[in-house]
């Protein structure tokens, strides 16, 4: 038994090393950044060294709850978090979290790997086509009609969510400087907890969620959504590691890059329009959808619904696949660096001025 | 030369950095014992959760410190 335990841990060697701290210190950037959205190319990219699946999901998730809390607690200082939002959103989310993963299993269980490969990929496709939809389409509104540099309007949804007094239910939240029923955070939270369990990403559902439906500016709801992501990590690490599955050894080495990442991150948020955030994130969301979307007939293939594939062609989707999501993160990664660079430029030649 | 005029943290970053140093060290020096540790699960859950919590705090704080220090401060005054 014990030994079994212990096949669940790989060799590590300085090139592994090496490798896990760069991929720590891109996926660190972009949650900086939009508060999350690091996690699809470092569980893979554990795999990929030979860890198994569940280790990696498991050390990639005790990486994940000290990361947030220290990009958190930067952009607080900078204010623009709001934790109480955070932290209701986070509990909820707990519960989404054991119920996703709760569905995982169930899949897993009635149609093997391959029929939850494909699940969890028609989530991913799903989720980002739609959500990823919407920004993209917020986005261009705002360059068509010039108003990137206006503070974000309310949505139709959100002004009617504030509207809304269900008596005994009402919270004030900051970032509003409104009330809302919490009747309205708890399924939000809960969509993001269940994403969380499917895709490891479940900020792809909260920040949007708390933006649109809310109508928490882009600058809040991705810093908020760091304080849910700490309280759901939490919880997931320690159910993980009471089964012996997290491999600390990788979640701080992870960290160590990440930390270095999510610092950078956050202090880019403070150069750039609010604007530039949905920018990253419905870019980041999109490309990462065809990059889910080419693996889904790798699995339906699998699963006998459509015709063999083949071992090149399946080789071909997979390699292409996982290049579209590091080249996703990588986009991600030098949009918010050169807007901090020029930001930092600016900064400079404006304290130039002064002196 | 800063217009800022605010002292760099240098001796806090380097000390964090070395400590956050010794506790990498340590952690890839004795993966062994490490290793079985985590691997017990039950109860011992807590200890990769205490770790996490040691090493963020430690190495966050040497991280921000470290972007301070090369000049890469957050934007002066908000919106």
């Amino acid at each position: 038994m014990h030994d079994v335990a212990m096949s669940n841990f790989v060799n590590l060697d300085t090139l592994n090393i090496a490798y896990l701290f760069i991929l720590g210190f891109v996926g660190g950037l972009v949650s900086g950044f939009i508060g999350s959205g690091g996690a699809f190319v470092l569980t893979p990219g554990m795999m990929s060294i030979g860890v198994p699946a569940l280790v990696a999901v498991a050390s990639n998730m005790c990486h994940k709850f000290p990361k947030a809390l220290v990009g958190a607690i930067k952009r607080y200082r900078y204010g623009q978090v709001d934790v109480k939002l955070g932290v209701i959103m986070g509990i909820s989310a707990e519960a989404g979290v054991l119920i996703g993963a709760g569905l995982q299993n169930k899949i897993k269980v009635a149609f093997g790997d391959a029929g939850s490969n494909l699940y969890v990929s028609v989530a991913f496709v799903l989720v980002l086509a739609v959500v990823g939809g919407i920004i993209l389409k917020d986005v261009l509104k705002s360059l068509k009609a010039g108003t990137t540099n206006d503070e974000e309007t309310l949505t139709k949804l959100a002004k009617w969510v504030q509207s809304i007094n269900i008596p005994g239910t009402m919270v004030y939240f900051k970032s509003l400087n409104a009330r809302i029923s919490i009747l309205f955070t708890i399924p939000v939270g809960f969509a993001t907890g269940i994403l969380a369990a499917t895709i490891a990403v479940g900020g792809f559902i909260g920040v949007p969620g708390m933006m649109y439906v809310f109508g928490v500016s882009g600058l809040m709801a991705s810093a908020s959504e760091l304080v849910t992501a700490f309280v759901m990590g939490l919880g997931g690490s320690f159910k993980y590691a009471m089964h012996g599955l997290v491999d600390i050894r990788l979640s701080m080495i992870i960290l160590a890059g990440s930390l270095f990442g999510i610092q950078l991150g956050a202090i880019g948020t403070t150069y750039v329009k609010p604007f530039m955030i949905k920018v990253v994130m419905a870019t980041i969301m999109i490309v990462v959808m065809f990059s889910r979307a080419l693996m889904v007939p790798v699995y339906l293939s699998q699963l006998k619904v459509i015709g063999e594939l083949g071992d090149t062609m399946t080789k071909v989707l997979k390699n292409t696949s996982f290049a579209i999501m590091a080249f996703a993160l990588l986009i991600g990664a030098f949009i918010i660096l050169k807007a901090l660079w020029s930001g930092l430029v600016t900064e400079r030649k404006l304290a130039l001025k002064k002196v | 030369m800063k217009s800022t005029g605010r002292k760099k943290p240098y001796l806090k970053v380097a000390f964090l950095g070395m400590v956050a140093a010794v506790l990498y060290a340590l952690l890839l020096l004795k993966q062994d014992i490490v290793l079985e540790y985590i691997s017990r699960g039950g109860m011992f859950a807590i200890l990769p959760i205490i770790t996490a919590f040691l090493f963020s705090f430690v190495h966050g704080s040497f991280t921000g410190g470290f972007w301070t220090v090369v000049g890469i401060e957050a934007k002066k005054e908000r919106r």
